[in-house]
């Protein structure tokens, strides 16, 4: 198989773990006169996004962040919450860059490109540097150090974390290195405003239109380069762990305008999420992967069993991680404990109200660390009743949050009962293609963080993608952005009189007129309900191909019904949140098809896809190394009519292998 | 479940935008689960509005997990409702009762413009971040994370002051509109870090100049905003920050 010829990945030549260094010691400068008539807009303002305006500001350049929330620190990075992973060995237990290298590959389902995951790898240990210097307060030992926990898929402690609200104390540094940027005058922020599209201008992206969200005034804003980092798409299947606007439109439009996308039918199911409760449901809860250090999966031995968590006698209880998978039992990576989970209720072992659940269970670890705490205190035969309150304050010292979280969205305690979860759409590993400069098939156009495909194949690896949205914007696109831009030191700033910028500014004014004028019956909720509940069911955590074809064809069908009845309330000049919603869910419903349209195409499993004709005799993913061993890059030639790039997958540095996790 | 569905009165404060007069709107909410949170109800209320042709209500919401910081809305006179220690986003109607009327306002405050109905503009608090809530430490240049030692202690300390979220409730709630436990918040997690003691007086000065240019009031220690910040920022940390204010202003005499 050869990569399509509209591909350059740009991997840089040399052994694996000199690319990086090569390439930062040979890319082309910009002196510093020269940053400074440099403007880069930044779109998203979570860690990626903030991350590389804060970097680039403090380099230099002239910056633009837009983000669509009321403050950059909104952004939905802010809810992550188990760690962020980084290969520093401080736990003395082995670890590496090759390692944190060979698990993200291996997690991944051989799915990603071994250049970016190794860079990714290389960097992970200066972003817990950058970010304690920030003052970022990570949990810490005793002595004063570190402390590390594991995430799922790996054998050793590499993540660092700050008890359940990692992602939110890394956003906030990065957001304070932003909005110091902002103070100085070399950031400028433009909060409340949309992105609805890109510019192109003699085949380069050299700006935005932009709406303020307060106003509904369309705005042009030009960019010598325009970067991209408005996360994930995960909102198409309408219920998932997302913020509610979460949204894959800027993405989209830079696809519209010739930016290719990659692997979308990767999504990743998350395992431990809180169950559906009713039709009246917004959104999804996670709770951390983290939890799976010391909660214990576990359903009845017995189908339909009716009885209370705290009722079925040890036994009884089916610990089916630990049973198949034994080396690595509950923290096998993520993909592979939803499929069991599903497995498990599908088979009729499902628990709750719904049957459509499995337990999270704390008791034995409350336990074990209640009599470790005891011993600590000299406790000589405590009562059960002491360890456990020992064990308690223990588990809440480390996942009080997640715990008060989980009370307050049940009703139930989940120190003294089980929790009930079921996977949840939660990340999408798809995204758009960039090549080793994270830069798009628009040349320009950069893709960060969630928003492209490149580190995570097919599955991704807990508290990875805080690593990779820090990753992208403090240590890689600082150095790879002036490959582009020392070309453009000449380009003056373009004004926005320029006819692409008219011209792209009446196309989405246009948009907007067409979705004020339908004036149908139904609410935008209505059709993105519609649409979550087709993705759900036939492009969700498992898929076949006749399922997908049906699926093709219902989200047609809904598309056009859409842009026939749907109802847009209010004005399109005022804060206007149903017309925000309404765009999101028009781009949804064209991704929606592109997503099955890969599923379909991909005639394997691998990580978070699953296509039931294709597994083991164990019901393991089952792939084909020979025929899929590729990015699938998608070129929109128009709606419903993508045509398919490859890019080759070659691994020079690990061999592929069937992932195994029992042993 | 515990109890059974219920019927609610709801008295929503409407205002077309920042300029406008605003006034209070009442709309009844049928067969309400006591596992729908606040914003679903709204949710639920919002589509039939728009079913029946009328202008949904505008409010702010995110995550919907109570870490985002941008619910905000002020319920029965108390922000984030009655539940203490959590968002608007997650409370649930398990907290209310059947024929219950329930009064649902904006944040109110000077430095807080209505942007439309509930929603209201927080930049203020950007600015405030911008004026000194950070550490000057260019990317690239940081030494091996482990060689700064922090006690645990300090650690916790410096992270629950960390742990706001910057919604305003505190701002909301105080009959001043104040600001001080969100600035003082910011402040405290720094001067607790040994990262933060370079800069710790330009810090705290830079941050109040900003604060009381934005129009927020002053504080005078009713402790209002303790009790209802949903993620439980303690009054300490307005003590601390007067402490650092009082000790930065009088060296700068110096």
């Amino acid at each position: 198989m050869a990569s399509s010829p509209k591909l350059n990945s740009r991997i840089p030549e040399g052994p694996m773990e000199h690319k990086w260094t090569k390439y930062r010691s040979t890319v082309h400068l910009i002196n510093p006169a020269n940053k400074r008539s440099l403007e880069v807009i930044v779109v998203g303002s979570g860690l990626a996004g903030a991350s590389a305006a804060a970097s680039l500001a403090e380099m230099g350049y002239k910056v633009k962040v837009f983000c669509f929330q009321d403050s950059p620190r909104r952004a939905h990075s802010i809810a992550a919450q188990g760690g962020i992973n980084a290969a520093k060995n401080y736990q003395n237990d082995g670890d590496s860059v090759y390692r944190l290298f060979y698990d993200t590959v291996k997690g991944g389902d051989y799915r990603s490109r071994e250049a970016n995951v190794h860079r990714l790898s290389e960097v992970s240990g200066n972003i817990i540097d950058q970010c304690v210097a920030q003052g970022v307060p990570f949990a810490r030992e005793y002595g004063g150090t570190l402390s590390n926990r594991s995430f799922g898929g790996v054998l050793v402690q590499r993540t660092f974390y700050a008890a359940g609200q990692t992602g939110q104390q890394l956003l906030l540094g990065a957001y304070s290195a932003l909005q110091r940027q902002v103070g100085m005058g070399a950031a400028k922020l433009y909060t409340r405003h949309e992105m609805l599209d890109v510019v192109v201008i003699d085949g380069k992206a050299r700006g935005i239109i932009a709406r303020d969200l307060i106003t509904g005034k369309l705005e042009r804003h030009f960019g010598h380069a325009v970067i991209l980092a408005s996360g994930g798409y995960g909102n198409v299947f309408y219920l998932s762990t997302n913020a509610m606007g979460c949204n894959v439109t800027a993405a989209w439009k830079a696809h519209k305008k010739g930016a290719f996308f990659a692997n979308p039918c990767y999504t990743q199911i998350h395992p431990t999420c809180i169950p559906v409760s009713g039709d009246h449901q917004s959104k999804l809860t996670l709770m951390s992967e983290s939890l799976r250090n010391d909660g214990r999966i576990w359903v009845p031995k017995k189908q339909g069993d009716t009885r209370k968590a705290n009722e079925i006698p040890e036994e009884e209880r089916d610990y089916y991680l630990e049973r198949r998978y034994p080396a690595f039992g509950n923290l096998v990576p993520r993909d592979v404990a939803s499929r069991a989970a599903k497995e498990r209720c599908d088979a009729g072992y499902g628990v709750g109200a719904s049957k459509m659940a499995v337990y999270l269970d704390f008791s034995a670890n409350m336990m074990r660390y209640g009599q470790i705490e005891a011993n600590k205190q000299s406790l000589h035969n405590p009562t059960k009743e002491q360890i456990r309150e020992l064990g308690m304050a223990v588990v809440k010292e480390k996942y009080g949050n997640l715990f008060d979280m989980y009370k307050q969205i049940t009703n139930e305690n989940p120190y003294e009962v089980p929790m009930r979860i079921y996977p949840a759409v939660h990340y999408t590993m798809g995204g758009l293609w960039v090549d080793y400069n994270l830069m798009t098939t628009v040349p320009g156009l950069y893709a960060l963080g969630e928003a492209n495909f490149s580190d995570h194949g097919a599955n991704r690896l807990g508290a990875s993608a805080l690593m990779q949205g820090l990753a992208d914007g403090y240590f890689v696109i600082p150095y790879t952005i002036s490959d582009y831009l020392s070309g453009e030191i000449r380009t003056k700033a373009i004004a926005t009189d320029n006819e692409a910028f008219v011209k792209t500014e009446a196309e989405v004014q246009e948009r907007i007129n067409k979705l004020m004028n339908v004036k149908g019956t139904k609410s935008v909720d209505h059709f993105h309900k519609a649409l979550g509940k087709i993705m759900w069911n036939k492009c969700g955590m498992a898929r076949n191909a006749q399922g997908l074809k049906e699926a093709i064809e219902e989200i047609k069908q809904l598309r056009l019904e859409f842009w026939k009845n749907v109802r847009v309330t209010g004005e399109q000049n005022e804060f206007n949140p149903e017309l925000e919603k309404a765009g999101r869910v028009a781009d949804f419903l064209e991704l929606g098809e592109l997503m099955c349209i890969d599923a379909l195409h991909r005639n394997e499993s691998c990580g978070g896809h699953f296509r039931e004709e294709y597994q083991t005799t164990d019901g393991e993913a089952q792939r084909d190394d020979d025929n899929f061993a590729y990015v699938a890059a998608w070129e929109m030639k128009e709606i419903s009519n993508w045509e398919l790039n490859k890019e080759e997958l070659k691994f020079e540095s690990i061999k592929l292998a069937q992932r195994n996790y029992a042993s | 479940m515990s109890h059974e569905n219920m019927n609610l009165t709801l008295k929503v404060w409407r205002q077309k935008n920042k300029d406008a007069k605003g006034n209070f709107e009442t709309h009844q909410v049928k067969e309400v689960s006591p596992d729908m949170s606040f914003l679903e109800m709204f949710d639920v209320l919002n589509e039939r509005l728009i079913t029946e042709g009328k202008d949904p209500i505008a409010f702010d919401h995110d995550c919907r997990e109570g870490i985002c910081g941008m619910c905000s809305m002020f319920i029965d006179g108390r922000p984030h409702g009655p539940v203490k220690g959590v968002t608007t986003c997650q409370l649930h109607m398990r907290s209310f009762k059947d024929g219950d009327t329930v009064v649902v306002e904006p944040w109110r405050s000077a430095a807080f413009p209505v942007v439309k109905d509930l929603a209201v503009n927080r930049s203020a608090f950007d600015r405030i971040i911008a004026a000194g809530g950070f550490v000057s430490v260019n990317t690239g240049n940081s030494k091996d994370a482990n060689n700064i030692l922090i006690p645990k202690d300090e650690a916790d300390d410096a992270f629950n002051a960390a742990a706001c979220i910057g919604c305003g409730a505190c701002v909301a709630t105080c009959k001043n509109g104040s600001a001080m436990l969100f600035v003082s918040a910011k402040v405290s997690q720094l001067a607790l870090l040994p990262q933060g003691q370079v800069e710790r007086e330009n810090r705290v000065l830079g941050m109040v100049a900003q604060m009381d240019e934005e129009g927020f009031g002053t504080c005078t220690v009713t402790g209002a905003c303790e009790v209802e910040c949903p993620k439980g920022i303690s009054l300490e940390n307005i003590a601390r920050m007067n402490r650092e204010y009082v000790a930065a202003s009088a060296k700068k005499k110096d």
